[in-house]
């Protein structure tokens, strides 16, 4: 019976479940456990090694005066300049590739996944793009040089003095930097369409919208993360690679203008990335470890920078992943 | 022809449909009738509020339609027609094929691969299959199970209907330019008012769909659905995923809708199917067992399989 005074609440001794142990389990389990741990932690060390070495090395060089100099070639650390205009060669590479890579990559996953006809031809592509994410860049790179340097393809670079096209300039690198990227691009794209669910699709049919009005208008919209995604990766890709740099860049100190037209000059000419100088200057003629490591950490602020632009700019990774579009 | 796995039901294997298209004379068929049910007010006509019975017209007919996914037939032989100015209401268990059936109206079972067909669907007289497809879906649209708005803001979703007419098969209209806001804006609006919406989101149309209510977005779906001013609206179970509010929101949509658009419903719920119907098409295994107004099916069943199922014996 319940009575006008409310009899006090009895406290309740709660238990939680405890952790599992693992003294019951069998020795060969107990060891397997074991050692997905430490493998774990392992690799957290290695990468957490990483970050930190680049950084305590990379702030500890890097003066503001690398930033802003050119490199010039000097036997003297104090003269041999800074790495400007690497720095201007990556962006400017990556902003070809990414130009290259994106809109083909996305062009084929859209062809791949919503069209697909006929299934031969579907297939016979697939593994095109396969086998392009299977070459090694250097060769991938040595294949630019052999195609580049056809006179036909003059306009892309310069010339030496007896008239044979070089096949090394800023649009060689960015273009073969883009074949590179094209199937990891796809790939994260393709991967994004078939996550799109059905009724999505079918929403759209049901209104009398043909299958290219749906993909353009209703699908590309939506996958606007993965294609976010997707850019970031073969950014990625792009701005780490150093052999199409070395071959189809030509690795120069400078960046050497070709021809008089602005911008299409310094496009048409050769010059270095960070990786490229990276490379020379730990183990190249530069022979400068403390540039190497002040340059390897504006190439990673570089990567981290993109990539939080990218993410920025498709309006967030997990639009569609979780709730699409519940975001205001 | 296999047997049917519902094996306890054996006192009509292979019924004979009255054609609806004759007129129905429930006295006189004898058969299944049951007892004293004709004596009283159709509890049918009861549970649902009263409403003025409208002129109907015939949109789209179905002759001895049979439908197949790869070599299983899984609706056949069914005829019907689809009347604007009344609601018509397929019912039966998963599995019936009343989804495929409703599907292959505005022909979205193609889009399945290994889709086959047999029998006439016409709208308006013409042979669906001769229509062009999209020119089709326009004319038929279709309302989901889920609420399925596309990530865009309200007003995109609505005007996405209206947007790029396709190129027609026979005539050849000119390709449409891309529509101005301003120019679009009115038929959006109206299109929401008639999946009464209109008064919750009107004040800003550039909201994400998104962000709606489950019922709110259904009935954007409603109205990208009827923007295009369809003649037939299809709608496969729009209620299954709301609540009992929602759900009561979109029933009364439909009941009104029905005079200016031929509505189909596909639902699991018998209770909404005596609510919203004017006709009843109950099928199993992919027959249609049973058509037939909304009072007849329910209050005086023909069959004894619509009985059972009326009943809950099984589905």
């Amino acid at each position: 019976m319940a009575t006008a005074q409310p009899a006090a609440e009895p406290a309740l001794e709660m238990v939680r479940p405890r952790r599992e142990t693992t003294a019951a389990w069998p020795l060969v389990d107990r060891l397997a456990y074991l050692l997905c741990w430490a493998v774990g932690i392992g690799l957290c060390l290695v990468a957490l090694g990483i970050v930190a070495l680049m950084f305590v090395k990379g702030i500890s060089e890097l003066h503001l005066k690398l930033l802003v100099e050119a490199p010039s070639a000097s036997l003297h650390q104090t003269q041999s300049g800074g790495f400007s205009t690497p720095i201007v060669g990556t962006l400017v590479v990556t902003a070809i590739g990414t130009l290259v890579a994106v809109p083909i990559a996305v062009a084929l996953a859209a062809w791949l996944n919503e069209y697909g006809r006929p299934r031969w031809l579907a297939r016979a592509v697939e593994s095109g793009v396969e086998t392009i994410a299977g070459i090694p860049s250097i060769v991938l790179a040595l294949f630019g040089l052999l195609l580049f340097a056809r006179p036909f393809f003059g306009f892309l670079s310069g010339s030496t003095n007896n008239g044979a096209v070089t096949g090394q300039s800023f649009l060689v690198a960015g273009l073969v930097m883009g074949i590179l990227a094209i199937p990891l691009v796809a790939a994260t794209v393709s991967e994004g369409f078939q996550q799109l669910p059905r009724r999505l699709r079918e929403a759209s049919f049901a209104l009398g919208k043909t299958r290219t009005t749906t993909t353009r208008r209703v699908l590309l919209p939506a996958m606007r993360p993965a294609i976010a995604s997707g850019t970031v990766l073969g950014m990625g890709r792009i701005i780490g690679d150093t052999a199409i740099i070395w071959i189809l860049l030509g690795g120069t100190l400078h960046n050497t203008p070709v021809g008089s037209t602005p911008i299409l000059k310094t496009l048409r000419g050769t010059g270095s990335t960070l990786t490229s100088y990276v490379f020379s200057n730990a183990a190249g003629e530069g022979n400068s470890p403390q540039k190497a490591y002040a340059a390897a950490f504006v190439l990673l602020l570089i990567v981290l920078g993109l990539n939080a632009l990218v993410t920025r700019l498709s309006g967030g990774r997990s639009l569609y992943t979780t709730r699409w579009g519940a975001k205001r | 022809m296999t047997a049917p796995p519902v094996r306890r039901i054996a006192l009509d294997r292979h019924p004979r449909v009255v054609s609806p298209f004759e007129q129905v004379d429930g006295a006189g068929n004898g058969q299944g009738t049951a007892a004293g049910a004709t004596a009283v007010a159709s509890p049918t006509a009861r549970r649902r509020a009263a409403r003025p019975t409208t002129a109907a017209a015939e949109r789209m007919r179905l002759e001895s339609v049979s439908l197949a996914y790869g070599e299983r037939w899984v609706v056949r032989d069914v005829s019907l027609p689809v009347r604007q100015g009344e609601v018509l209401a397929l019912i039966g268990a998963s599995g019936s094929g009343k989804t495929t059936l409703l599907r292959s109206l505005n022909r979205l079972t193609e889009i399945t691969a290994g889709a086959g067909r047999a029998g006439r669907i016409t709208l308006d007289g013409d042979e669906i299959h001769e229509i062009e497809v999209n020119a089709l879906r326009r004319r038929v649209t279709m309302v989901f199970q889920q609420p399925n708005p596309f990530p865009m803001s309200i007003f995109e979703n609505v005007a996405y209907a209206l947007r790029e007419a396709p190129i027609g098969s026979g005539s050849r209209p000119p390709r449409r330019r891309r529509l101005r806001r301003s120019q679009l804006e009115p038929a959006v609006r109206e299109a929401l008012r008639r999946a009464g919406l209109h008064e919750e989101v009107g004040d800003d149309l550039d909201r994400p769909a998104m962000a709606l209510s489950g019922g709110q977005q259904q009935r954007l779906c409603i109205a990208r659905a009827l923007a295009a001013d369809p003649e037939v609206l299809l709608l496969d179970e729009p209620c299954s995923a709301l609540d009992p509010i929602s759900t009561a929101v979109i029933e009364e949509l439909i009941v009104g809708l029905r005079e200016s658009v031929a509505v189909v419903i596909v639902t699991h719920n018998l209770q909404q199917a005596q609510r919203v119907a004017d006709h009843v098409a109950f099928m199993h295994l992919g027959e249609l067992v049973e058509y037939g107004t909304a009072e007849q099916v329910f209050d005086e069943p023909r069959r004894q399989r619509t009985r059972d199922y009326i009943g809950g014996a099984f589905g």
